[in-house]
C-alpha cells in the first residue's frame, strides 16, 4: 500500500502574524498522513516559490488574515509558475471576503477555505485534488 | 525523461534535484535507475551530519555554518530530517524556518525529509540525498538529524564528519554519558554557550572523553576505542569542543574551521578513504541483504512460506530450521 | 459563611435528591449527548450548592468593592459612579480615513479612541519598505511620521478625550508621536490620558508582532514606565494582555494564568530598575477577552482581580491600594465570529458583553458582526455601539456591583479558575520565569494544543457552532463590505515623500545618530532621544532601523 506521500508546504505570506489557523491545519494534514513543511510567519512569495521547488510539494497552503490576499496570493502563485511547477495544487484560506475568491481563483488559487471550513473539508479536498493531479500526469 | 533529470541535476539544475529525491523517496524501480546513473558522480562531497537532542539549536546552527561556507564560496547542500509519527504516518517539518536567511542564495538546497518507518535518526532516503546532492556539485552537505538517540549510529555511517551538539541546562550529565555519542562525535558543539553551565557542559565532556579513554581510530575498517598504551602508527583525532552562540553566529567561524581540520585530517590520515570504504560495504550490504531476501521470498510460494510459519508458531519446528528451508529453496 | 452542620445537611439532601427525584427524571428523559464542559475543558456539575464552595469567607473572599481583594470590583460606585469607557478599536487606510471614523464614533456616543494601525506600522516599517507591499491600510491605517500623526488626530481634543493605542514592538515611538503632537497644540502631558499596549510577552507567546529579542525590549518598556511615571502621570504605559493570547486558542484559564504571569515580569522589570512599584504600578492595565461561555468569563475577571491584589501587595509589597487595583479593558472575542450568518454575530457579542460589564470591566469594545470577513463599516460598528449604550442603559444590570457575587456556580468557578492559575504560575516559576518559558516554547504549545483540541471538537461536533456546523444555510452573504479609499495609500505616500524632501535631514541625521549610541548604553532611557527623532519627522522605518541594527531581531522557536 506504498501510496506516495503528499508533501504540503504551509506557508503565511506578508506580515500577518495570526497564526493560530496555520498550526491547526498543518497538525491535522500530519494527523492524515501528510508530510508537512511548516515555514511559518512573513515569508516573501520569492520565499515561498523557492521552497516549494527544493522541496518539491505537491500541494501549497497560504494562510492569510490580514487582507493583503490580493497583492501577495497572485503573485505566489505567478512565481510558482515561472519555476516550472505547474501542477502544484494552490489553497489559500484565512480572512478573504467571498467577493475577492473568483479573482483569486482567475490567478491560479485552486480553492478558498474560508473561517469556519472544517479540516476534513481540508484534508479530504487534497487528497482528492492531488490524486486527480498525479493521475493526469501519469497520462500524459 | 529520467536521463534528462540525471543530467539536469548533474549540472546543478534544482528543479531536477528536488524531483530526484523526490523519486529516491518513493523508491520504486525509477529511484534504483537514477541512483546508478548518479553514482560514478558521487564521491566529492564533504557530509556533515549534525546530531543532538531536539532544543539544542541544530537548525540554526545549520544556518550559520552553511552561511559560513558560503563565505568561503562552497556550495552547500542541507539535509533536515524529521521524524515521521508512528501513529498517522504524517510529519511536521519545520527546520526550514531557521533557514531563512538562506533561501535566495543560489548556491544553497535546502530539503526536509521525514523518517518515513525508518528506525534510525535518518530517513532511509537520507544518503540517497546525499549522493543526488553530491552528484550535482554541492561542496558541504550537511545533514541535520532527529536527535533521537541510538539513531545516531546511521549518522556516523553517512556522515566524515560528525557533529554532536549539546546544550545547558537539558539534564546534561544523562546526554552526555548516554551510550553512543562519545564514540561516533569528531566534534563536540556547546551551543547556546551564553547560557549558564555552558563551562560545565564542556568540562563534563573533557572529562567524559578522557574517562572512557574514547581515543578513535580507524582499525580494519572498524571504528575503535583505543587504550592509549596501545601502539599505532596511525594518527589520530581528538573530538575538539567548540562553544557557540549559533543565534548570535558567535562560534561559527571556528568551528568552521574545526570543520576543515577535520576534513584536512580524514585526507591526510587516509581515514577518509577508510570511511568510504565502511559506508559503502555497509550499503552493499545493506542492499544485498534486501536483495536476497526478495530473491528467496519469490522462489518459494506464499503457501509453503504460511505453511512453514505455522508450524514454528505450533512449535513443531524452530525457526532457525524453518529458514533453512526457506533459504534452501535457492539452491 | 455557611456552618459545618447546614453544609452537611446540604450534602445529604442532594445525594437523596440525586437518588430520587434526579433518578426518577433521567429514567424518563437522559441528559443531551454534550460536552458539559467548559472552554477551560473543566467539567460543569449539573448544579451547585453551598456544598460545593466550603469554608466561603465573604470577608476573605469577596470583601467590598473599592477594598482589597476587590474580587467584586475595584471602584466603591463601580457603573453607578460611572460607566464603562465606550472605546471601538478602530483604523484602516490612510490617516484622513481614521480620523473621520474616530469621529464617527465620538459623534455616536463612543466615550474614548482606540486606534489600529496597519501591519507595517505594527513592525515598525514605512509604507514605501518593501516589506509593507501590498499590505497598507489594511488593517489599521498606517503612520509612517509625526505628519501622519498629526492629520489622524485633527480635530480631537486630546485633553478631553483619551487614546488607546494597540502598537507593541514600536509602542515608544508612537507615544512620542502623540506626546509630540499634544506638545505642538499646547496641551501639557500632564493633561493628557490614553494607553499603549506596549506587552512584549504577549507578543512572543500569541501575536507574533515581536522585532527585538527578549531583553532590550523589556528595557524599552521599563523606558515608558519611568518616563510616565515621570512625565505623563494619566498615561498607562502598557496594556498586559490576555486578548491575543485568547485569540491564538488558549483556554480561558491560560489566558488568566499566562496574561497575570507577565503582569508579573513587568513589575520585576520596573523594580529591577529600581523604580518603586507603587511608582509604576498603578499605570498598569490590563486588557482581556469576552468569550463564550458565560459565567466562565465572568469568573475570570473576578479571579483577575483577586489574584492581582493579593500578589502585588504581598509580594511586591506594593504599599498604594492603586496599585492593587486591576484595571481592565476588554474586547468580545474576535475568534468566535463566524463568517455565515453574520447576523448572528450580533447576539453572540451582546452576550459577551454583558459577561464583561457583569464581570466589571474598565473599559469594552465590542466587535462588529462583518469582521469575521472584512473591517467594520459604519453600520456593523454602530450596532456594536449600541450594544454597549442598550447594556449600560436599559437591561438594568449597572444598577448594582457585581451582581454574580454569591452565586454559588461563579464563586465555585472563581475559586477553580483561581486555583488552575497559580498552579500554571508554579509551572513557569520551576522553568525560570516566563522568557525561559518563552524559549522552551512552553506557552506557545498549551496554546496550539488547546486550540487544536477545540477544533477537532467543532470538526466532531461535539462542540457546536450555529450556523457553521449546525443549523447551517445556503444562502450568500450580504453583508456590505467596508472598503478603503484607494487614493488613500497615493496620498500617504506623497506626504511620506514631502516629509523626507522638507525637513531638516542633517538634524534627523544626528537624532538617529544619537538614538543609536544611547539605545547601545543600557543606563539610557530611550524616550528623550525618540522624542527628538521624532519632533525632527524621522519616520518610523528609520527608528526602527535603527534600533534594529543595535538590539538585532528575534527568531522565535519553531512550535506547532
Amino acid at each position: 500500500m506504498a501510496e506516495e506521500k503528499i508533501r504540503v508546504l504551509i506557508a503565511k505570506p506578508g506580515l500577518d502574524g495570526h497564526d493560530r489557523g496555520a498550526k491547526v491545519v498543518a497538525r491535522a494534514l500530519r494527523d492524515a498522513g501528510m508530510e508537512v513543511i511548516y515555514t511559518g510567519l512573513r515569508q516573501t512569495p520569492e520565499m515561498i516559490a523557492e521552497a516549494a521547488l527544493q522541496e518539491d510539494v505537491d500541494v501549497v497552503g497560504l494562510s492569510i488574515l490580514s487582507g493583503a490576499h490580493m497583492a501577495l496570493l497572485p503573485k505566489t502563485v505567478q512565481l510558482l509558475r515561472e519555476k516550472g511547477l505547474d501542477h502544484v495544487l494552490v489553497v489559500a484560506g484565512g480572512i478573504i471576503p467571498d467577493e475577492d475568491v473568483p479573482k483569486l481563483k482567475e490567478a491560479g488559487i485552486a480553492e478558498v477555505f474560508g473561517p469556519g471550513t472544517s479540516t476534513q473539508t481540508i484534508v479530504e479536498y487534497i487528497r482528492n485534488k492531488v490524486a486527480e493531479i498525479r493521475r493526469s500526469r501519469k497520462n500524459a | 525523461m529520467l536521463d534528462e533529470l540525471v543530467r539536469a541535476a548533474i549540472l546543478g539544475d534544482k528543479r531536477a534535484i528536488a524531483r530526484l529525491i523526490s523519486i529516491a523517496e518513493n523508491n520504486g524501480t525509477l529511484a534504483r535507475e537514477a541512483l546508478k546513473a548518479l553514482y560514478p558522480y558521487t564521491g566529492k562531497a564533504h557530509v556533515i551530519g549534525v546530531t543532538g537532542a531536539p532544543g539544542t539549536g541544530k537548525s540554526t546552527l545549520v544556518n550559520e555554518l552553511a552561511k559560513e561556507f558560503r563565505l568561503r564560496g562552497l556550495k552547500v547542500g542541507i539535509v533536515a530530517v524529521d521524524p515521521t509519527s508512528p501513529f498517522t504516518g504524517g510529519a511536521i517539518l519545520g527546520d526550514r524556518i531557521r533557514m531563512r536567511d538562506l533561501y535566495n542564495d543560489p548556491g544553497v538546497f535546502i530539503r526536509s525529509m521525514a523518517t518515513r518507518g525508518s528506525l534510525g535518526g535518518l530517513a532511509r532516503a537520507t544518503a540517497d540525498a546525499v549522493k543526488i546532492l553530491d552528484a550535482a556539485g554541492y561542496d558541504k552537505i550537511l545533514v541535520e538529524t532527529v536527535g533521537a538517540g541510538q539513531a545516531e549510529v546511521d549518522i556516523a555511517s553517512t556522515a566524515h564528519t560528525t557533529i554532536v551538539v549539546e546544550v545547558p541546562g537539558l539534564g546534561d550529565d544523562i546526554q552526555v554519558i548516554k551510550a553512543g555519542i562519545l564514540e561516533i562525535a569528531d566534534i563536540f558543539v556547546v551551543n547556546k554557550a551564553d547560557l549558564e553551565g555552558a563551562d560545565g557542559v564542556a568540562l563534563s565532556l573533557e572529562v567524559m572523553m578522557s574517562l572512557g579513554n574514547s581515543e578513535k581510530i580507524i582499525h580494519h575498517g572498524i571504528l575503535m576505542e583505543i587504550k592509549p598504551a596501545a601502539q599505532s602508527p596511525q594518527p589520530r583525532w581528538r573530538p575538539p569542543i567548540c562553544k557557540t552562540i549559533a543565534t548570535r553566529g558567535e562560534g561559527i567561524k571556528a568551528l568552521a574551521e574545526t570543520i576543515e581540520k577535520h576534513l584536512a585530517f580524514l585526507k591526510e590520515s587516509g581515514a577518509w578513504e577508510e570511511k568510504e570504504k565502511l559506508r559503502a560495504s555497509r550499503e552493499v550490504e545493506e542492499i544485498l541483504r534486501t536483495e536476497l531476501l526478495k530473491r528467496v521470498l519469490s522462489k518459494v510460494d506464499r503457501q509453503a512460506i504460511e505453511e512453514i510459519l505455522g508450524r514454528v508458531v505450533k512449535r513443531e519446528i524452530d525457526p532457525y530450521t524453518a529458514a533453512e528451508k526457506l533459504a534452501g529453496g535457492l539452491s | 459563611m455557611f456552618d459545618k452542620e447546614a453544609l452537611e445537611k446540604i450534602k445529604e439532601r442532594q445525594e437523596q435528591w440525586e437518588e430520587t427525584t434526579l433518578q426518577q427524571w433521567l429514567a424518563r428523559l437522559p441528559e443531551r449527548d454534550e460536552l458539559f464542559r467548559n472552554l477551560s475543558d473543566m467539567p460543569i456539575a449539573r448544579l451547585y450548592t453551598p456544598a460545593d464552595i466550603p469554608d466561603f469567607d465573604y470577608l476573605e473572599e469577596l470583601g467590598f468593592p473599592g477594598e482589597y481583594p476587590f474580587t467584586r470590583g475595584i471602584h466603591a460606585t463601580m457603573y453607578r459612579g460611572r460607566l464603562w469607557t465606550m472605546r471601538m478599536f478602530s483604523g484602516y487606510g490612510s490617516a484622513e480615513e481614521t480620523n473621520e471614523r474616530f469621529k464617527y464614533l465620538l459623534k455616536h456616543g463612543e466615550t474614548g479612541l482606540s486606534v489600529a494601525f496597519d501591519t507595517p506600522t505594527l513592525y515598525g516599517y514605512d509604507t514605501d519598505d518593501p516589506m509593507a507591499e501590498g499590505e497598507f491600510g489594511k488593517c489599521g491605517v498606517a503612520v509612517s511620521s509625526l505628519a501622519d500623526m498629526e492629520i489622524l488626530f485633527d480635530g480631537i481634543p486630546l485633553d478631553k478625550v483619551t487614546t488607546s493605542m494597540t502598537i507593541n514592538a514600536p509602542a515608544a515611538i508612537l507615544w512620542a508621536m502623540y506626546l509630540v503632537v499634544a506638545e505642538k497644540r499646547g496641551i501639557p502631558w500632564t493633561k493628557i490620558g490614553g494607553t499603549i499596549q506596549n506587552d512584549i510577552l504577549k507578543e512572543y507567546i500569541a501575536q507574533k508582532e515581536f522585532v527585538f529579542p527578549p531583553k532590550p525590549s523589556m528595557r524599552l518598556i521599563v523606558d515608558t514606565f519611568e518616563f510616565g511615571a515621570k512625565y505623563v502621570p494619566k498615561w498607562n504605559t502598557i496594556s498586559i494582555s490576555g486578548y491575543h493570547i485568547r485569540e491564538a486558542g488558549a483556554t480561558a484559564v491560560q489566558e488568566l494564568a499566562f496574561t497575570l504571569y507577565d503582569g508579573f515580569e513587568y513589575v520585576k522589570a520596573g523594580i529591577e530598575r529600581g523604580l518603586d512599584v507603587d511608582e509604576f504600578a498603578p499605570r498598569l492595565s490590563f486588557f482581556f477577552n469576552a468569550h463564550n461561555d458565560f459565567f466562565e468569563e465572568i469568573a475570570k475577571f473576578r479571579a483577575a482581580r483577586r489574584i492581582w491584589a493579593r500578589e502585588m501587595r504581598n509580594r511586591f509589597g506594593a504599599k498604594d491600594p492603586r496599585s492593587w487595583w486591576l484595571r481592565f479593558h476588554t474586547q468580545t472575542a474576535g475568534c468566535t465570529l463566524t463568517a455565515q450568518q453574520p447576523e448572528n454575530n450580533i447576539v453572540r457579542v451582546a452576550i459577551q458583553a454583558l459577561a464583561a460589564v457583569l464581570g466589571g470591566t474598565q473599559s469594552l469594545h465590542t466587535n462588529s458582526m462583518d469582521e469575521a470577513l472584512a473591517l467594520p463599516s459604519e453600520l456593523a460598528v454602530r450596532i456594536a455601539l449600541r450594544t454597549q449604550q442598550i447594556i449600560a442603559h436599559e437591561t438594568g444590570v449597572v444598577n448594582t456591583i457585581d451582581p454574580l457575587g454569591g452565586s454559588y456556580y461563579v464563586e465555585y468557578l472563581t475559586r477553580k479558575m483561581e486555583e488552575a492559575a497559580y498552579e500554571y504560575f508554579r509551572k513557569i516559576d520551576a522553568m525560570g520565569g516566563m522568557i525561559a518559558a518563552i524559549e522552551k516554547g512552553f506557552p506557545q504549545k498549551e496554546i496550539a494544543d488547546a486550540a487544536y483540541r477545540y477544533q477537532k471538537e467543532i470538526d466532531e461536533k461535539k462542540r457546536i457552532i450555529v450556523g457553521v456546523n449546525e443549523y447551517v444555510s445556503d444562502e450568500p452573504i450580504t453583508i456590505p463590505i467596508h472598503k478603503i479609499d484607494p487614493e488613500g495609500e497615493r496620498r500617504h505616500r506623497e506626504r511620506l515623500a514631502r516629509v523626507r524632501r522638507e525637513r531638516d535631514n542633517e538634524r534627523v541625521r544626528q537624532c538617529l545618530e544619537r538614538l543609536r549610541n544611547a539605545a547601545q548604553d543600557e543606563r539610557e532611557n530611550l524616550m528623550p532621544y525618540i522624542l527628538d527623532c521624532v519632533r525632527a519627522y524621522a519616520t518610523l522605518g528609520e527608528m526602527m532601523k535603527a534600533l534594529r541594527e543595535v538590539f538585532g531581531e528575534y527568531r522565535e522557536p519553531i512550535i506547532i
